[in-house]
């Protein structure tokens, strides 16, 4: 097993299930405002606050409403949510069920992605176990009137279902392509009804949060980014694994502590996110400096950023849903250019276009996935651009 | 497809739709059963779970395409996918891919002659940390190393009792 680096959700100190005990205990919408004060934010990247996303889901009309787990874990160089379903199911079957309780749900759905088919039946024993024990089911540990249950679906291959609206439209049986937002999942989610969904460390948390209180999770990390992050690391360096460590910790810490000193450059929030240099590693990996949803790959100063940026480009014109045009042929165009860049025959003027066709992309494309695909791209180009520009052919055969 | 083949797949589908509902949203589940225990959903079958969910064949159609696990053309026994991802593209997969190109004499994206394994690239598989990875079928190898290539899919045939092929003796 690859390294484990404590924090409150490796080394949870409360009870089992005492979080939603508690929770079972308060009106729900002080469960809302307790998540609220906490100050967490969604965990997948995108830092929405979970209160208000509980909040709204409780406000909105209707009485069917769903608190779907976001386990589609497609970013490359995450694998922190595999480690929680591993070793923590019951974290993040507890903060579904809080959830539940908090906005009204009855039904809790897990969308794990189909890469992780064989930890399927250790996820439904675990459903199983918590079924017996009146932890789901009717009257939740005796709580009258709250009925929750959590079935598992299945995804089929597909990076785009993580973002919200393609997860939804994939678990009606479409093919996965976003939609277009307002109206937002919380009022309009699976079949037409308030949804939540969050990722899967995100409900861990707000488990652990309403076992040991906001005022704990809200004292972990900075002020504008509470609490720990898991972070995934991999890449060149000594100790991959996934590590937890308070919000705000910087770029240098957190590589001397996975024994990756000595990178030219790291790769914060995986395909999709940005190329950070060793100039900047003093910065902050914290929703106010680098937001991450915690992959962390690190390039050793011997690695060739154009195969780097090639490499995320042909995953993006793969995994492109081709619903929109800047996503389904910018990244085909920018892979290109990368083709040009890697022979030597890519010109400044051309590149500059390349360039304004990645920040187009990042205005105009429909989805989170199409605005931030070109992001590897922008940033290796920018901030390597010695090593990109008039290269010679047999460079780009040296790795 | 001959008559009978076709009345068992029609009624096993029956079956797969009573199980998981005949809602839209049961969709995905049945094509994954399908796809599961036919290796591919062939254009029968999406007419059969069209008819059963009342949406157009077409409807079907598009999704089984959408999906990089669904398939309308026929994968072998065991599905082979080597993640290509940035990690485990730095921790040398490319070495793992050609030897598996050389244990079973195909490319990627092709199934052997017996209908035995099939070749396909992964997006990041979420084993980076332990890379390269592979998924054989559901399960999942990580570290894997040319040399264990020849392990892995001798562990495959010898589950069903096979002979080892001859190395690019089957391709398509």
């Amino acid at each position: 097993m690859a390294s484990h680096k404590p924090g409150p959700i490796f080394s949870c100190e409360s009870e089992p299930n005492e979080g939603l005990k508690k929770a079972l205990g308060m009106p729900r919408a002080d469960v809302i405002a307790e998540i609220r004060q906490s100050g967490l934010k969604g965990r997948g990247g995108a830092g929405f606050p979970t209160g208000v996303k509980w909040n709204l889901a409780a406000a909105a009309q209707g009485d069917v409403k769903f608190v779907v787990c976001n386990a589609d874990e497609g970013e490359p160089g995450t694998f922190k949510d595999r480690v929680l379903l591993s070793d923590y199911a019951d974290l993040v079957f507890e903060g579904m069920t809080i959830g539940g309780y908090a906005i009204g749900a009855q039904t809790g759905v897990v969308y794990l992605r189909g890469e992780y088919r064989y930890l399927l039946k250790h996820l439904q024993a675990v459903l199983a176990r918590r079924r017996e024990q009146n932890l789901l089911g009717q009257n939740v540990m005796g709580k009258e009137g709250f009925d929750f249950d959590i079935e598992i679906r299945l995804g089929s291959g597909a990076y785009v279902c993580g973002e919200e609206t393609a997860l939804i439209e994939s678990m009606e049986g479409q093919r996965g392509e976003p939609r277009n937002r307002p109206p937002f999942p919380v009022n309009t989610g699976y079949l037409d009804r308030p949804t939540v969904v969050n990722n899967v460390e995100t409900l861990a948390l707000a488990c652990c949060i309403m076992a040991r209180g906001a005022q704990w999770f809200a004292g972990i990390g900075t002020q504008r980014s509470a609490g720990s992050k898991l972070f995934s690391v991999s890449g060149d360096c000594e100790n991959p694994g996934v590590y937890e460590f308070p919000m705000g910790i910087t770029i240098a810490k957190l590589l001397k502590e996975v024994g990756g000193e000595g990178a030219k450059a790291v790769q914060v929030g995986g395909a999709s996110g940005h190329c950070v240099p060793a100039s900047q590693f003093t910065r902050a990996l914290a929703f106010e400096d680098i937001p991450t949803g915690g992959s962390i790959i690190v390039f050793s100063p011997e690695r060739d950023m154009l195969r780097v940026a090639e490499n995320f480009l042909e995953f993006f014109v793969e995994e492109s849903c081709g619903q929109c045009t800047p996503c389904r042929d910018g990244n085909v165009k920018l892979l290109e250019g990368v083709e040009l860049l890697k022979e030597g025959r890519c010109s400044i003027a051309y590149l500059n276009e390349l360039k304004a066709l990645g920040e187009t992309m990042q205005l105009v494309a429909k989805c989170g996935l199409g605005q931030s695909s070109a992001n590897a791209f922008l940033s290796i180009v920018e901030n390597f651009k010695d090593e990109v520009l008039g290269r010679e052919y047999a460079y780009a055969e040296s790795y | 497809m001959l008559a009978t083949e076709q009345q068992t797949l029609g009624a096993e589908i029956v079956e797969m739709a009573d199980k998981h509902g005949r809602s839209r949203s049961a969709l995905i589940p049945i094509l994954q059963a399908v796809q599961e225990k036919y290796h591919h959903i062939s254009d029968f079958a999406m007419q059969e779970v069209a008819r059963l969910l009342d949406v157009h064949p077409v409807e079907v159609y598009s999704v089984v395409t959408f999906y990089a696990f669904l398939n309308t053309k026929d994968l072998g026994r065991f599905v082979i996918r080597l993640c290509r991802t940035i990690s485990c593209d730095m921790q040398n997969k490319d070495k793992v891919a050609r030897q598996l190109q050389n244990e079973l004499g195909i490319e990627f994206g092709q199934t052997t002659r017996d209908g035995n394994f099939t070749l396909e690239w992964a997006n990041c598989l979420g084993m980076c940390d332990q890379g390269p990875a592979m998924l054989v079928n559901d399960q999942v190898f990580t570290q894997v190393t040319a040399e264990k290539v020849h392990d892995i899919i001798d562990g495959c045939r010898r589950s069903f009792g096979l002979y080892p092929v001859i190395p690019n003796g089957g391709s398509q």
